[in-house]
């Protein structure tokens, strides 16, 4: 019926009356690399755990390579999971970690050293195979919990935050090591992670979840630039999006104080008619300081609060009627607080929200 | 800043040493004062066992002089051996040595069999829950705290109607069902503190219940194992209850024949048989202690902080 490699139908899965996940339907294509992205608490593990098999849903159905797998243990369901703690069988070897599921499948030994010589080659953990758990460092443990997924030659990957235990370095290495492995082996991958870089630098989709519910689905880009909710527009992105309050009237947008900021290149979704109580979000790159402003559709006089030089760029923070806005310019460019500047942005980039229903317009 | 304001040991303004490196470690009064009351609590702690070995190994005629705390005067290993092989308990006089082997057999089968029901009792009410496991736990704990000689009067009722009243299996079988909640409670606690993704790990990779247990679950529960052998081994062998009433005439172990052989008097009292049965005793326990105090202190520390 499908050449998805996995679909969720309709899937709800509650604790007593706790309800964690509901009516959640999610089509996943071959050697897609997808994202569950959300706060602690948003069902993102969970609903990992279910695809994997780990926690009994509720209601609905859930297909893995065309297979419905509602209810097949998780060794039938051709995934292999990586953990945040690693989760390696302390008392094993490498080796041993590796092979376990294969020796407990019965596996014939010459087809096991063969699928753990190929991974350790992938991993490049070759020289650590006979070495026990304790004697590895962070980031080899996680290489060898992607082995122990990767000798079991499936078809999907599940990572249920992987680098959330890493320092920051080698949180970035395995980042680019993980999309490699992806360009490898083609693999349909399913990433938990509340860490949005990691979300826009891996996913080829990224679903924003909260509350159970997936927010939006979409590529980085789009999720980005193009947030389908307060909320998702919230979460993306740091510093956070620039929100002004205020009522939008035709194109025009004119925020609580009375500046009005036209919205003339905004391309709508839904069609307002007559004032609506509405607020505009506005990146903080998409601001723009001193000559580059004259530019814009909109302007404004404004007085530089808080400099924050972060190395690459610098982040600057002043008010826009009373609203505290960020805005990201070049390091090179010379600002101090308490300085008169002009700034100016388009809000045809900027994203507007219905403040009723919290939903793009 | 020159070189000689660095050197060590150089005066403040107000004369005093300018604090640099290691903190001197002074002893004080109050230090003083712990240590002395520390060494008397200690002595005070070893009286009874100093006056136990010197009374077994001096002569009746020199005990009744009286001398409680004096070194025997002539060494004499006659009542040890006569606690071991000839003493009477009622009208058997081969002293502790059947007792010994009894507690043995007893402690020998009861501690294994006690420690595997509970490991896998708590294996599988931190792993595999269902509807009602943890009702079960609970019900389980509160079992230790039920008086023993409340269930005794059911326990034989039951048992001879199986025909184990008064056999060794039935006193095993009661060792293991009393020492049930508390090694339960202790290795459930202990696979509880394991990362729960261990197990889920297990699950993705095809293991069942058995091979997560002895695969996995197993040699990582070593420490607390060494834990329950010790508390079982101590308080099977130190058991006199359990004893009296189960193990039948046959397997008396031998805290009751040291019992009997304390309070069977035909003539004179001899204290000094009564105080080496005693420390033979006691003995067992106190080596498990001795050799094993630290793998205890470890696995006790394992238990609780190892997550």
């Amino acid at each position: 019926m499908t050449q998805h490699s996995v679909s969720i139908r309709d899937l709800s899965l509650n604790f007593g009356n706790v309800k964690v996940l509901e009516h959640l339907n999610l089509d996943i294509a071959q050697g897609e690399f997808i994202v569950l992205l959300g706060p602690s608490g948003c069902g993102k593990s969970t609903l990992l755990n279910c695809i994997a098999g780990l926690l009994d849903v509720s209601d609905g159905q859930i297909f893995i390579g065309g297979r419905n797998v509602t209810w097949e243990e998780p060794k039938d369901r051709g995934i292999g999971m990586v953990f945040q703690s690693y989760a390696l069988y302390p008392q094993m070897t490498v080796e041993r970690n590796l092979s376990f599921g294969l020796r407990v499948a019965g596996m014939k030994k010459d087809e096991i050293d063969k699928r753990v010589a190929r991974a350790a080659e992938i991993l490049q953990i070759g020289p650590l195979l006979q070495r026990k758990p304790v004697e590895l460092s962070g980031g080899q443990r996680q290489r060898v919990a992607i082995g122990r997924a990767l000798v079991r030659d499936v078809d999907v990957f599940l990572f249920d935050e992987p680098l959330s235990n890493l320092d920051a370095k080698l949180r970035s290495d395995l980042r680019v090591e993980i999309k490699r492995l992806h360009q490898r082996l083609k693999n349909t991958m399913i990433y938990v992670t509340h860490d949005q870089i990691e979300a826009l630098t891996l996913a080829d989709r990224i679903a924003v979840m909260k509350n159970g519910v997936i927010q939006q689905l979409s590529d980085p880009h789009t999720i980005y630039n193009k947030p389908v909710n307060l909320y998702v527009a919230g979460f993306i992105g740091s510093p956070q999006m620039n929100m002004l309050n205020g009522t939008l009237d035709g194109t025009t947008f004119t925020t609580d104080e009375g500046i009005a900021i036209s919205a003339a290149n905004y391309e709508f979704t839904t069609p307002v008619s007559g004032p609506t109580k509405a607020i505009l979000g506005v990146r903080p790159e998409h601001i723009v300081l001193g000559e580059d402003a004259r530019s814009m559709p909109f302007t404004l006089d404004v007085e530089i609060e808080i400099v924050e030089p972060m190395g690459s760029d610098t982040l600057a923070w002043t008010k826009i009627g009373g609203h505290p806005v960020t805005f990201r310019c070049n390091s090179d460019v010379d600002i101090k607080s308490g300085q008169k500047a002009l700034i100016g942005f388009d809000a045809g980039r900027g994203s507007i929200f219905s403040v009723e229903t919290t939903n793009r317009l | 800043m020159t070189s000689e304001a660095l050197s060590p040991a150089t005066t403040g303004a107000s004369g005093a040493v300018e604090p640099r490196g290691a903190k001197p470690k002074k002893l004080t009064i109050g230090r003083v004062g712990v240590y002395a009351f520390l060494v008397i609590a200690a002595l005070f702690f070893l009286m009874p066992l100093w006056v136990m070995i010197v009374t077994s190994l001096k002569g009746l005629p020199e005990i009744r002089l009286g001398q409680l705390f004096n070194l025997p005067a002539q060494v004499t290993f006659e009542p040890w051996l006569k606690a071991w092989d000839t003493a009477c308990t009622g009208r058997d006089c081969n002293g502790l040595k059947p007792g010994f082997m009894n507690s043995l057999k007893i402690t020998l089968l009861s501690v294994p069999v006690s420690i595997v029901v509970a490991m896998i009792n708590g294996y599988a009410l931190s792993f595999w829950k269902y509807k009602g496991s943890d009702l079960l736990f609970g019900i389980l704990i509160f079992g230790a705290f039920v008086p023993y000689q409340v269930v005794i009067y059911p326990l034989i009722i039951g048992l001879s109607k199986v025909g184990l009243f008064a056999t060794l299996p039935g006193i095993v079988i009661v060792h293991t069902i009393f020492g049930m909640p508390i090694l339960t409670l202790l290795f459930r606690n202990f696979f509880a503190s394991l990362p729960p993704e261990l197990f889920k790990a297990a699950r993705v990779d095809g293991a069942g219940f058995w091979q997560i247990f002895f695969q996995i679950m197993l040699p990582m529960s070593v420490p607390i194992a060494i834990v329950a052998v010790i508390l079982q081994t101590t308080g099977i062998w130190n058991d006199f209850l359990f004893g009296t009433v189960f193990a039948g005439r046959e397997n008396m172990p031998m805290t009751v024949q040291l019992n009997n052989i304390v309070t069977t008097t035909t003539g004179v009292r001899e204290y000094n048989v009564n105080m080496a049965a005693t420390i033979l005793t006691a003995a067992v326990p106190l080596a498990v202690y001795f050799i094993s105090g630290k793998w205890f202190v470890r696995g006790i520390a394992a238990g609780a902080v190892k997550g």
